[in-house]
């Protein structure tokens, strides 16, 4: 029997409960399948890490780092950047997609001074 | 020839009328005003002065606005566009001389520049125009006198080449950016500036901003 601490029972209960909240916003088709699929793999990878952190260690060794706890910090901010780096996109593509629809209400309600 | 004057004004209620009218007086009759979401009565007062009136539901940024314009002009037949600004700082005695190098059509766009007359000019903004035009002819390898004056006249071609996405203030180097890239002809026009103390208390011109607008030029040599 595998005796987990308390650490590794609270990363467990929140990845599931982060995956759930997944599951429920596929549901309601708020995020399509792949975005699911994304945080999934990421939730998995997560709890087997906190199941299994000798593994981790092992891999962690592997590539030269020393211990397991700094690959795992080093992969979240990778991931992290990565996510930064997609919400600047989409914020910079909603920004210029406001402006046209700004412009586009503008120009449609023209006003003019009627002549008398 | 269809020349629409367009002018990108937020909050310019107490200085819109007058530009407005002078305008009118020297016989120029399209004048559009985009009213980037004031706070103030700016559109009301531009419309009761005769002039068309675009209103921007929320801010957007004087690049942004002037692109609304520039749009709306295009949409309405103009022959030839110009930037002119909202809070007295533009001669209305320049514009003749600005529109005739388009108007004969030597050239497409012509701009503004304070540096090719003898004004005097507030050392501080000197010193931040002057960097602009270091940053200008860094970036783009363009050089001018003066890479950020707001006042243009361009024709139709310019007008629809011009592709304007910078919303803020950077939009004025990336004028200068487009011209180049789409090999406008482009002519620097001396132009006095008025720095009445209403234009120099009314935000632009500031070390800050012009830092962020530095900032912004980078981002898109990066991103674009």
């Amino acid at each position: 029997m595998v005796e987990f601490n308390i650490v590794q029972i609270l990363i467990i209960v929140f990845a599931l409960f982060a995956w759930s909240r997944g599951i429920l916003r596929l549901r309601d088709k708020d995020i399509s399948i792949g975005e699911f699929a994304f945080w999934s793999l990421i939730w998995a990878v997560v709890i087997f890490a906190a199941v299994f952190p000798y593994i981790i260690a092992w891999i962690s060794s592997k590539v030269g780092i020393g211990r397991g706890v700094d690959l795992a910090i080093y992969v979240s901010i990778i991931l992290l950047f990565y996510l930064v780096f997609r919400l600047y996109v989409k914020t910079d593509n909603q920004d210029r997609e406001i402006t046209k629809l700004v412009r586009e209400i503008a120009i449609r309600d023209a006003k003019k001074k009627k002549k008398k | 020839m269809n020349v629409f004057i367009v002018i990108a004004a937020y909050n310019e209620g107490r200085a819109i009328s007058k530009v407005i009218k002078s305008l009118q007086n020297s016989g120029y009759h399209n004048i559009v005003v985009v009213d980037d979401g004031s706070k103030d009565n700016t559109s009301q007062v531009a419309l009761d002065s005769g002039a068309v009136v675009l209103k921007h539901v929320v801010n957007r940024g004087q690049g942004a606005a002037l692109k609304t314009g520039m749009e709306y002009a295009l949409r309405n037949g103009a022959d030839i566009i110009v930037h002119f600004d909202a809070d007295g700082q533009h001669r209305v005695e320049d514009l003749k001389a600005m529109i005739s190098p388009v108007a004969s059509g030597k050239y497409d766009i012509t701009v503004g520049s304070r540096f090719l007359t003898k004004a005097k000019i507030p050392f501080m903004r000197k010193l931040t125009l002057k960097t602009a035009v270091l940053v200008v002819w860094l970036f783009y390898g363009v050089k001018m006198t003066d890479a950020h004056n707001g006042f243009r006249a361009m024709n139709r071609k310019a007008a629809q080449k011009i592709n304007i996405t910078s919303d803020r203030m950077e939009h004025a180097s990336q004028i200068v950016e487009e011209m180049y890239k789409k090999n406008l002809r482009y002519k620097e026009v001396p132009v006095i500036i008025l720095y009445t103390d209403y234009s120099l208390n009314h935000g632009h011109g500031g070390i800050k901003q012009a830092l962020k607008v530095f900032m912004n030029m980078i981002r898109r040599k990066i991103f674009n």
